[in-house]
């Protein structure tokens, strides 16, 4: 089962993931981080874009 | 015709990526995930493994972060991957696919990568203070240790690497001067709007500017400009942009036909990142100079931190399809570009092209403020090509909400014929 980590205390909120993952990640308007953390199979290649995309390596794509 | 057969017979050659960084990883990764079971070899000319850049004008030469802080972490996927580290390749022939490194020996592969990137321009100017750059790790550990309280640095460019060595020297200590041709920072970047919210915010925080200004003449402990003033420096740092390391792919200016790639300003590629059209040579990153049918059919290079993973899912895929002699079914790699730089306690954060844009329009925000957010939208007519956020995480929210206008792709797009048309090798 595919799972989505995010090591908040690494995360600078650039917001990289939010534009290749939309589906499984978002900044809401304080521009805090929130995401699925058990996406559907079919976003498995957007999580795996946007842990290559996030500048502190802060997301982790397993399962 | 014999040597191509040998190199394309013996499976063992397996891909070569030239090129070390992010830009190698990302390409050596992405050969596995599009089904490349042989063998990768990747060569690069520093002693590290990959490391990332963005640190080293800013924690690493604050002092914040170590330099091992910088090690990218690769997937397990590539744990097999050959690395030939401190190994400069000096020519490639393309033709015959060998690679021939520094130390004469020759290698000879079936699929190519280039991902060799950049280095920094350096100043036709003699003399003067210690003077410094920031690409590399020893670059940034070298200009570190002569940063501290009262040292006067003069920054030359007030492009990325300018503005955030200018801000990590100030908040060190140091006396910071900018000097730069343009009118306002990050001009290219982000426009002179944005730039002028920068510049003051820089100001607020104790960096001086000299904009439209040359360095005419570096001397003892100082430069000389154009207006013939005078700016004190016990440290010069050259950020005066980059130049694509093409060289061993074999010098062909204009790229005339049958002697080799277009390596006018990078390796001229074609709509999926193949090197001069060939099915068995794909360019990634920095170097790579492609059309992007977002913006046109101009073909850019793209020094954004965000390309060389784009470029290597694309580039990748139709490599190995290449190689196997099927059609990828891709269509024209379309990346939507990105940077960010972060300066003092600024973040500026961009999506799109801006620079493609015809004017800039302020999306949210005050401009005249020097603290709140803002948000810049970039128009080419009536289409948005690029937002750029300055201030917080909340910009960076804020600039989301056009990231639908954004992936919108343009109408009427002519896909082919003339990005085909690339000279022949």
């Amino acid at each position: 089962m595919l799972k989505v980590t995010v090591d908040l205390d690494v995360c600078q909120d650039h917001g990289q993931c939010v534009f290749a993952a939309p589906d499984v990640f978002t900044l809401d308007d304080n521009g805090r981080l929130a995401y699925v953390a058990s996406p559907d199979e079919a976003l498995r290649a957007d999580a795996e874009d946007a842990a290559d995309v996030c500048p502190l390596q802060a997301i982790r794509v397993e399962g | 015709m014999a040597s191509v057969e040998s190199a394309a017979s013996e499976a063992s050659a397996g891909i070569a990526v030239v090129g070390a960084s992010l830009g190698g990883l990302r390409a050596a990764e992405q050969l596995r995930a599009a089904g490349w079971e042989g063998p990768v070899t990747v060569y690069g000319d520093e002693p590290h493994r990959p490391y990332n850049r963005p640190p080293l004008s800013k924690e690493v030469l604050a002092g914040e972060a170590t330099a091992a802080a910088t090690a990218l972490r690769h997937r397990p996927s590539i744990d097999d991957v050959t690395w030939r580290l401190g190994a400069a390749v000096e020519s490639a022939d393309l033709t015959a696919r060998t690679l021939t490194l520094a130390d004469g020996s020759v290698h000879a592969y079936e699929g190519l990568v280039a991902a060799t990137g950049v280095r920094p321009r350096r100043l036709p100017l003699p003399g003067g203070p210690p003077r410094h750059v920031v690409r590399t790790l020893e670059d940034s550990v070298a200009l570190r240790a002569e940063l501290g309280d009262g040292v006067r640095v003069l920054v030359i460019g007030a492009g990325f690497i300018g503005c955030e060595v200018a801000a990590t020297a100030r908040k060190v200590g140091c006396e910071v001067t900018v000097v730069a041709p343009e009118a306002e920072p990050m001009t290219l970047a982000v426009g002179e709007e944005l730039g002028r919210a920068l510049r003051r915010r820089h100001e607020a925080r104790g960096v001086r500017f000299r904009m439209g200004r040359l360095v005419a003449e570096l001397g003892d402990e100082c430069a000389v400009l154009d207006d013939g003033s005078e700016c004190a420096a016990d440290v010069v740092v050259e950020a005066v942009g980059s130049l694509p390391n093409v060289e061993w792919l074999g010098a062909s200016e204009g790229g005339t036909p049958g002697l080799g790639p277009d390596l006018t300003d990078g390796i001229l590629c074609d709509a999926h990142l193949r090197i001069g059209g060939l099915p068995h040579a794909v360019a990634v990153g920095d170097v790579a100079r492609f059309p992007n049918p977002r913006y046109g059919a101009l073909a850019r290079r793209v020094e954004h931190w965000s390309m060389p993973a784009d470029c290597a899912r694309h580039a990748a895929r139709v490599l190995v399809a290449g190689l196997r002699g099927e059609a990828h079914g891709l269509a024209p790699f379309a990346p939507l570009p990105s940077f960010w730089s972060d300066q003092f306690d600024l973040r500026v954060q961009s999506f799109g092209l801006p620079g493609v844009g015809d004017r800039a329009e302020l999306l949210e925000g005050d401009a005249e403020s020097v603290e709140g957010d803002v948000v810049y939208g970039y128009y080419g007519g009536e289409r948005l090509v690029g937002v750029v956020a300055l201030g917080g995480s909340k910009a960076v929210a804020l600039a989301g909400r056009y990231r639908a206008d954004l992936m919108e792709l343009p109408d009427g797009l002519d896909l082919s014929p003339s990005w085909g048309s690339l000279p022949a090798l």
